[in-house]
Parts: structure tokens; sequence; C-alpha cells
């Protein structure tokens, strides 16, 4: 009949219970290795780097700060390609996937905020300032609580999420504003220190960039081993009725969501 | 087999559109007018949002105190989230009425594009709950003191940012019709998208009122206005779809 475009595998990853033994076999490694990096990266960033020769030891937030930061858009951008794919091709998954990435993706988001302001404090002497890229993480924050307040307001949580998906898709304009908002709008926020692109032109002492860079890999693989769990949770209660999540709670007749007993 | 059920399809919307000569711009039309009517027939809920406006614009003196500098210098920034908060409660009701009565389906399986329908509906609410709103905008803006000379900048930057923020908020109303509860929810979905809207709209009033160069926010707006037009539809169709299926 039609050609498949995709690998095999990819089909067999996408049956909720393949995805779900899959998943939850791959969870430890990702969380064990995001932990060890964790503490790598706290301590090169906490212990050795040394002190800012401007701000001294109250730069150290960066550490928590930035990945977080990083993450906050990190985890939309996957919110909105797991929401085009179920809304293009209606894949279960995909759909399970979008709407566990954004109470991660809000949390973060949540972090990033609440970091700034207290290092905000000692160093612009403000909590809070209606500055460009401090709004436009606002306003992330908001798009998050849309997307997960959407989901919720549904009975049918496919429908839910298929509507969230498109509000995901639609917000994702806000992206490159608050990528961006620092070098269009010269305000108190400081500007880019980290320059992936082109590593000679970044501004930041190697001392200070390795634990950065170490604590944003534990951040990427703390928010996937997140993602797994919270997906293996999402596919048993979607799929609650479902034959392979009844052999898999002991046989019983599925009334619950799959809470154990 | 399928191509000529296709073929079959076809020839029946042909046909159809032959025989009750419904083009898409004759069913657009016919649609604005029954929205018009039927707004005009339900006149008195008209007056609420501008109630609304009135009230709240009469409540900034009350709390601040009635220092006409001060007024004046608030007033662009408070006239519009004036607007965008009264615009609010009419934007809930865009689709769900048609929705409940199954006329949405109807739009569905008509042979007019969905995205066409839905643009027309979007100007039919913007004329009936957010042009008598403009209107009153002035004044509002007499009363809370702004410069005469900044009125021609205020009507035209909210002419520029009502219909872009009801374009943003159909595709929102539609995506929240399916929804068991929306009052709020419409509020925490439009407020990131409204934001962007209010800033390069009050910006604009500010630059006037200090005598420096208003033109590059407006036509920022304009750009956004032209983009939404293009876009909005078709995203508000979508959403359509998802309220309707289930």
């Amino acid at each position: 009949m039609s050609r498949s475009y995709l690998p095999h595998w990819i089909h067999w990853l996408g049956s909720p219970p393949n995805f779900y033994r899959f998943a939850g076999a791959l969870r430890p490694w990702f969380m064990a290795v995001a932990l060890i990096s964790a503490l790598i990266g706290l301590y090169g960033g906490l212990v050795l780097a040394p002190p800012d020769y401007q701000q001294g030891d109250a730069y150290r937030i960066i550490f928590i700060h930035v990945p977080s930061a990083w993450m906050s858009l990190f985890i939309y951008a996957t919110m909105a390609v797991a929401g085009l794919v179920a809304l293009v091709w209606r894949v279960k998954l995909a759909e399970v996937i979008a709407m566990e990435c954004a109470p991660t993706g809000a949390a973060f988001t949540l972090i990033t905020l609440v970091t700034g302001s207290l290092w905000g404090k000692p160093m612009w002497g403000t909590w809070w300032t209606w500055d460009a890229r401090l709004t436009s993480e606002l306003v992330l924050l908001f798009l998050y609580l849309g997307v997960i307040g959407l989901y919720n307001a549904f009975e049918d949580h496919r429908r839910g999420a298929r509507a969230a998906s498109l509000l995901a898709l639609v917000g994702i304009v806000n992206l490159p504003i608050v990528h961006y908002s620092v070098q269009w709008w010269n305000t108190l926020h400081q500007g880019t220190t980290v320059n992936f692109l082109d590593p000679a032109r970044s501004s930041i002492a190697p001392a200070m960039l390795w634990p950065l860079l170490v604590m944003a890999l534990a951040t990427h693989l703390y928010f996937f081993a997140s993602l797994l769990g919270r997906t293996r949770t999402g596919l048993l209660s979607l799929e609650s009725g479902k034959q392979w999540v009844r052999a898999l709670v002991g046989g019983q007749p599925a009334q619950t969501t799959g809470a154990p007993t | 087999m399928a191509s000529t059920a296709q073929s079959m399809h076809d020839d029946r919307v042909a046909r159809g559109r032959r025989s009750s000569g419904t083009s898409a711009s004759a069913a657009c039309i016919a649609l604005l007018r029954r929205d018009l009517v039927l707004a005009w027939r339900r006149r008195g809920e008209l007056f609420l949002p501008l109630l609304y406006a009135v009230i709240v614009a009469a409540l900034f003196p009350f709390a601040l105190g009635p220092d006409p500098e001060l007024l004046a210098r608030i007033a662009g920034g408070v006239l519009l989230v004036i607007v965008v908060l009264a615009m609010l409660p009419a934007l809930e009701s865009m689709f769900r009425v048609d929705l409940e009565d199954g006329t949405l389906e109807q739009w569905l399986l008509a042979p007019q594009p969905l995205a066409l329908l839905a643009l027309t509906r979007v100007i039919a609410h913007w004329l009936t709950t957010v042009l008598p709103l403009v209107v009153v905008m002035p004044l509002l803006g007499a009363l809370l003191n702004l410069p005469v000379k900044v009125l021609p900048v205020l009507i035209v930057a909210l002419l520029l940012a009502t219909p872009l923020l009801v374009l943003l908020g159909s595709v929102l109303s539609a995506l929240a019709a399916g929804a068991r509860r929306s009052g709020i929810l419409l509020a925490l979905m439009l407020l990131p998208l409204a934001v962007p809207v209010v800033i390069f709209a009050a910006g604009a009033i500010a630059a006037a009122q200090a005598g420096m160069p208003f033109i590059a926010p407006l036509t920022w707006l304009a750009a956004a206005l032209i983009l939404a037009i293009v876009l909005a539809p078709l995203a508000c169709a979508a959403a359509l779809r998802i309220a309707v299926e289930s």
C-alpha cells in the first residue's frame, strides 16, 4: 500500500504499551546521569569557579538561573513540536508528551524568575523591573499556565490536548522575543555572554563556563527523565480502560486511573 | 474509488453552488447580515461593554485623586487596558452559542472555506462589540484629561489594535468554546498575546503625547494586523474543528 517514510521502530515506539516499557527502562539512567552531573556542576560552580571580579560570589546563582532559563525555552519548543505532531498526525503519544511538558516547563520558568529576582535584589537593588527580558519571561510563564489551564478545562483529555497544542503553537511567537530581547532592547538585563556558534566570542571565563554547561546537561537530562516518567503516568491514565493497563495493574477491572492500591 | 467519491462530492458542491448561488462572498455577506441583525435585536446588550468602560474610567480619578497632570500622563495606557478588559466578556461568547445549537457543524459542512466564515464572524464581532468602545474612547480620554492633540493617534492606534486583539481572541475563543468553563481561562490565554499589542499601541500614544515620532509603533501594529488577518482565521478554523469534533 502506501510507502512509509518513517523507519519501523518509530511506529513501534509510538504505541503506548511499547513506549511505557521503553520509558521505564530509560528513565533511571537519565535521572542518575542528571543527578551526577548536577553534583559535578554545582561543585564546579559553587566551589571551584573563582568569584566574579565585579559581582563577587553573588553571580553564582547563574548556575541555576541560566540553565533554567534555557530550559524554559527548550521545553516550550519541545512542547510545540510534540503539539504539531499531535495536531497533524493525531499521534496519541505526542499529545501526552506535549501536555506533560507544560508543568515542568512552567516550573523551570518560575525558577528562572525567582532566582533572577533573588539575584536582582543585591545587584540591581530591586526585586523586579519591567525590563524586556523579564517581561517576556513572565509572558512565557502565562503561556505555560494557559496551556495547562486549557488542557484541564476539557472533559475529554484528547480534545483538550489538541486544543492546548494549538495554543502552544500560537504562543510560539513569544520564543524569539524572549531569546533576542536582550539584543533588541538594551535594557537592565545583561547581554549574552555564552555564544555557542562562535566560542571565541563568548565573554565568559572558561572556569565559569564548564560548570554552566554541565548544569545545562543536568537540567536537560532531568527534564527528559521527568518527561518520561510523567508520560508514563499520563499514558496509564489515558489508556486506563485498555487491556495492557489492566494486565499491568494485575488483571483487575480498571476503573481508576492506574494508581497503586 | 476515493477519486470517484471526491469527484462526486465536487460535483455536488458545484451543483449546490449553482442552484443556490452561494458563492463565498454571498455566504459571508449573508452571515455578516445575520450577525448584525441578531446584535441589533438585542441592542441593549451592546451597551454593557460601554457601561463597563465608563465605570472603570470613572474609578481611576477616584482612586488616584483628580490631579489633571497625573491623569493626563496615565490616560493613554489606562484607556488601552480598559478596552482590553471590556472586550473580554463578549469574546467568550463569540462561538459558544453557535457551537451549542449546531451552527458550527453547518459551517464545517458548508462549501465555503471555514477560515473565511471565521473571518466574517470576527468582522461582525468587531463591528458590534468593539467599534462602540473605540467610538466612546475619545470621550473617556477627555474625562481623563488626555490632551486633544493626542486624540487622532489614540483613535488610529485603537483602530489598528482592536481588530488585532479580536483576531487573536477569536482563536482563543474557538479553543475555549469546547471547554467546560472558560471565563478566567480566556483572560489567562489572552494576556500573553495581548501584551505586545498593548505595548505598541500605548507606546504610540505616549510618544505622541511627548511630542516624539509615533509612526514606528503604529506601522508595527499595522504589520501585525495584516499578518493576523491572514493567519488568525486559519488558526481559528483549526480550533473550531477541534471544538466541534468530539
